[in-house]
This record gives C-alpha cells, structure tokens and sequence, in this order.
C-alpha cells in the first residue's frame, strides 16, 4: 500500500488524467450539468420559459416548511425507506450466506443466477407483475384457494404492503450481492477457530460473521435506504389510494403541474435529510465496519 | 487558433447536418400530441390520411393536460398538431404556445356547430386558436355486473355497498369539480369549498385506486374490481364498443362536467399544411362516423358528422337530449392560483388517507 502511493505522487496526477479524463467528462456532462440547472431553476419563482417573468426567491423551499403536507409524506417516505431495507436485509442476508458458505459449484452458478435474474428484466414489467400476482382473483388468490380448503380472500393490490413487497423485490438483490462478497472473504478458518474454541453456532453468527460482513451490510442498506426514499413508480402502481409519497408529490410537480422550481426544491431538500441521516449514522457504522 | 478555427468547422457540419434532416422530417410528417387511442392514432385513420394527402402521421401521447404544455413548452417545434380541451386553449395561447388558424383552409369548418366554433375559449382578437372536435362529458360509468339497474344519482359513489369498489381520476380539477356537483354547487364558480372538501373527504374510504389513463379503467372492470366511477363519455362507448367491456355511462341527475376538445397548431410548427390537412380530416364526417362504429367516440362537433350516425345512437338520442343539455355544465378555464387552490386540497385529502 505505501509502494503504491509513493509511485502515485511521484508520477503526479499528469500520466493518470487520460485515463481519469472520459469518465469525469462523462459524468459533468450527464450528472453535474443537469444537477446544477436544476440547483439554479429550486431558486427561481418560474420557468424563463416563453419569456415569463422570473426571480429568485427561497419561496419553493419556504413550501415545505410552511406545509405540514410535505414533511408529513417525507416522514412516511423515510419509514417506508427504513422498512424496504430492513426486509431486504431478513431476506437477502440468510441467502447471501447460503450462496457463499454453503453452496459450492454448479449449484451456487445456478442460484445466483435466480437472484440477478430480475435484474435483466425491466423495472416496469416487474410492478405490473406483481399487479397480476396481488389483486384479488388474481394468481396468488386463485392458486390459495384452488390448494386451501377454506376459502379466503387475497386482495393485497392497492395497499402499503403491496408497496413494500414490489420495492423490496426489486431491491433484495442488490442486499445479496453487497453481504455475498463480504461473506464470501470470510476466512473459513476463523469460524473453525470460534467454535473449536467452545462458541455455539449462534455465537459464531453474532461475534464473527456478522461483525466481518457489516460493510456489505451497510453497503446494501445504503444502496438499498436512497432510492427508495425517492421512489415514485412503485407506489404510485402498487399503492393505490395509499401511495402517495414524498416521491410521488415530487414526480406531480415534474409532469403533473409543471412547477420545476418546487419539485427541484423537494429533491434537494429530500437529498439534504438523507445526506443528513447517512452523516449521522456515519460514525455508527464506522465503528460497527 | 487551431481550436477555435476546429470548433466553427464542427458547429458548421452540425448545423448542416441537422438542418438537412430537419428539411428532410418537415417535408412530409404531421407530428400529432394527443390521448393515447384517442381517434388521431387509429392506424386505420392514419393509413387513411396518409393515402389521400401522402403526409405521415407521426403520434405522440400525453396523460394530462399539464404534461401536453410541458411537452410542448420543451419541444419547440416538435409537434404540428395538439389536441387542446378548450378550458385549456386560454392557458395555452397566453403561454405563446398556439398561433391563429387560418380557418378557411378546412372545408369542414362551416359545419360545426355556432356555439362551439364560436366559444369564447377558443377565440381570441377574433382569431381562431382552436378547431372544435369533440365534447363530451366527465360523468359516472358503472360496470354492468354489479348493477341490476343503473343508479340516477351520484350519491351511489357514497353508498357503503360500494366500499373499496369506486375509482376517479387522479386529477385535482376533475375531483374538485366532481365535488362541486355533488355538493350541487356550479362547477365554474364554486363558492362553498369546504362543502366540497367534505364530499370528497367522506368520499376517500370508499376509493379502490386512482386512474389516470383510459386502459386503468378499462383493466378494472375486467378484473371486476370496481363498480362505478368517474369516466369520459367517449371512453365509456369505447369500452363498450371496442373492448366489450360490461360498461355503461350513467349522466346522475345532478349533472355532470362537459368538456369540449378541439385541435390547435403550436407555435413553431414546421408542417402547417400537413397540420390543416389532419385537422380538417379529424373533423370530417367520414372519419367520425367510421370512428363511432368501430372504435366509440365522443360527439363531434360537427353537425353534418353527428347527423350521420344512425337515429337511435347514443351520441345522437342521450347526449343530443334537450334534457342531458339541461344538466351539463361546459367547463370554463382555470386560473392558476385556482389550480393551485386545488391541487393543495387534492394532495391533503390524498395524505390524510394514510
């Protein structure tokens, strides 16, 4: 590690900016850019569009705080964030742990592939599936009451679990892939120490092994928390009558009601408290890493 | 000064190439924005119009009225044909959006009916902004399975029967202005809010989900999830007509909100002619009539195109009734601080549901 930063800066930064140079062209032009017109447009009273009058003003910001509607949905937003992970977390990691310790060869190709498989698929397609799957009479009704001889009646579609079950769906792999990696570092050796030293397997679990993944854990959760605090399809599919969200508001202000500067200003201020949480939790989880 | 020199020579071959390919696109292609499967992209319809006027329709759709200005905001010369709802056209020519439409280019123009052509809404300093189409009304449609008659008052989306089974558009004016019926209230000049925000309040619990687009209804009742809501006349007679649907337009007592839709040329529009030519082909009796029959439609605002359809029609005999004009209410535009009003009111009823 010291060999490499001493070349480092002793070669400079000059013989590394070709090839540094595409991606950071690529990503000022497709991220910097537009996230700065849109830092510029939460300040302003309208569009400059048509030759429309406009100011800056903190008006569109002032919204939120003058409106318990805004943080009332952001709060909802948030649980909803802190609820996604924790499911992708009680279903990701057991099978995150199988695929690195416990499966070997063909077997562990051939359940990895199921996990990534929804990846490939397009994000739309997976919500009206699940559409199909909940509503009543729809499969998962049908198939229940074709095995169950009671009859009972499913119709989870339009509702706050109905929401939660297509985002965690959608964002379980990404809790695989992260804790995989992790766990799959773990020396096998370690484990063997612990428990011929006299540590149960469940101690083994909570002093070793969940101690050496955390950062896949963490890593997932965060990946996981971001985007579906500003999620907006899924609820707005899925949710029915329930799902409106802080995403969703900010999604009306973009195509419903054309007002650019509040929606910006609600992304900015949503990019503000989640920044906000990652840096409270930070020290946390640096400790647990 | 190399660069420089570089920078002129790449901008000069960019302005070429696009410059060609646009003469090229502008050449023959009508650009159309309007609903999804809403007459102008009938590909029968399209092939027509291509046959006799050799211009192509290129179709792109919107699912509100605020997205088809912000697509036409954003896309300055994009579209040659925009389908407007009149309250819309204000808004829209105001907005520097729209330009005048030298009507005496469309032969069918005479024969729309005065009180349409002429509406308010749709002329300005004596200038015509939009080309009446169609009206048609934002009533009650029921799925048919779960009525033994159809309701006559819009108190049956209330009746705890139908809890969890109603459905309305998720569009702040429709709703406002639907409790504004409700409540007996003029949809245009709504005097008692609270009234109306009670109505929808008490509404809430009964709601299954929220549609926004013509196919979310139409797959409700297919799964049989709904049995009434709020929904477009010429959408009704679609799902009837085209998708066999179990549907029914229901016009309650109380009345109902009337809309009237009409077509404009936005400013910018590199395809005039070919934008005349669609217009007056949309108009056409020819192509209503055909429309009607094979697909459901709303009235034309024609009166030769009307008067073409068989006697006994829905858009001839229900909504031509003397006694349907006397419940209907035209929609008038909409300030922006009323929407606003409005939109504030919907979101909270919508989070307080939580």
């Amino acid at each position: 590690m010291a060999d490499q930063l001493a070349i480092g800066s002793r070669r400079g930064l000059k013989p590394a900016l070709p090839l540094l140079l595409p991606a950071y062209l690529w990503l000022t032009v497709a991220i910097f850019l537009p996230l700065s017109a849109m830092v510029f447009f939460s300040f302003m009273t309208d569009l400059p569009l048509a030759g429309k009058e406009w100011s800056f003003t903190l008006g569109n910001y002032a919204v939120f705080f003058s409106q318990s509607l805004y943080s009332t949905l952001l709060f909802a937003s948030l649980r909803l964030g802190l609820e996604v992970t924790l499911w992708c977390i009680v279903i990701g990691y057991p099978a995150a742990y199988v695929l690195a310790k416990v499966l070997k060869g063909r077997s562990r190709e051939a359940i990895f592939l199921l996990v990534i498989l929804p990846f490939w698929s397009n994000g739309l397609v997976r919500i009206f599936s699940w559409a199909m799957v909940l509503r009543e009479g729809g499969i998962l009704d049908t198939a229940l009451n074709a095995v169950l001889p009671f009859k009972i009646n499913i119709d989870l579609m339009y509702s706050y679990p109905a929401v939660i079950i297509g985002l965690v769906h959608s964002y379980v792999p990404y809790m695989v892939l992260t804790c995989y990696l992790t766990l799959q570092a773990i020396d096998d050796s370690l484990i063997e120490a612990g428990r011929s030293l006299g540590a149960s397997r469940r101690q083994v679990l909570w002093r070793v092994i969940i101690p050496l993944s955390m950062p896949g854990l963490i890593a997932g959760a965060a990946l996981i928390f971001v985007p579906v605090v500003g999620s907006f399809m899924e609820p707005r599919i899925l949710g029915g009558r329930t799902g409106t969200f802080y995403g969703t508001v900010i999604e009306d202000q973009f195509v419903a009601v054309f007002n650019w500067p509040l929606g910006a200003a609600l992304s900015f201020i949503l990019l503000a408290v989640v920044l906000i949480i990652l840096a409270l939790a930070a020290p946390v989880l640096r400790r647990a890493g | 000064m190399r660069m420089p020199r570089l920078t002129a020579f790449l901008t000069a071959t960019a302005v070429f190439v696009s410059a060609f390919t646009f003469a090229a696109q502008a050449a023959e292609e009508v650009h159309v924005l309007n609903w999804k499967g809403y007459g102008a992209d009938e590909p029968w319809a399209v092939a027509d119009f291509e046959k006799a006027t050799g211009f192509k329709v290129v179709n792109d759709f919107f699912n509100s009225e605020q997205e088809m200005l912000t697509k036409i905001r954003t896309n300055p010369g994009l579209y040659d044909v925009v389908m407007i709802n009149a309250a819309f056209n204000d808004q829209a020519m105001a907005g520097k959006l729209i330009q005048p439409i030298d009507v005496s280019k469309l032969s069918n123009y005479a024969d729309i009916a005065k009180d349409k052509a002429g509406s308010p809404m749709l002329n300005h300093d004596g200038k015509v902004y939009g080309v009446p189409w169609v009206w048609g009304l934002t009533a009650l449609a029921i799925n048919e399975k779960s009525f033994d008659k159809p309701p006559a008052s819009i108190a049956e989306m209330w009746d705890p029967a139908h809890k969890g089974r109603v459905i309305i558009r998720d569009d702040a004016v429709e709703a406002v202005q639907f409790g504004a019926i409700a409540s007996g209230q003029n949809i245009n000049d709504i005097k008692d809010m609270d009234a109306v925000k009670a109505k929808l309040t008490s509404l809430m619990p009964q709601i299954k989900t929220f549609w926004s687009s013509e196919n979310d209804w139409n797959q409700m009742v297919a799964s049989n999830q709904i049995d009434i809501g709020t929904y477009w006349s010429g959408s009704a007679d679609r799902a009837k007509t085209h998708f066999k649907l179990p549907v029914s337009l229901v016009i309650p007592q109380e009345g109902a909100v009337a809309w009237l839709d009409a077509f404009s040329i936005p400013v910018g529009s590199k395809n005039v002619a070919g934008a005349e030519a669609f217009i007056n082909y949309m108009i056409d009796p020819k192509f209503y009539v055909e429309w009607v029959t094979k697909v459901g439609a709303p009235v034309s605002a024609n009166t030769k195109a009307v008067d073409a359809l068989p006697e006994d029609s829905f858009n001839r005999k229900v909504m031509g009734s003397p006694d349907v004009a006397k419940r209907i209410q035209f929609q008038a535009p909409i300030t922006d601080e009323q929407r606003e009003k409005y939109l504030a009111l919907w979101q909270e009823l919508k989070v307080n549901v939580k």
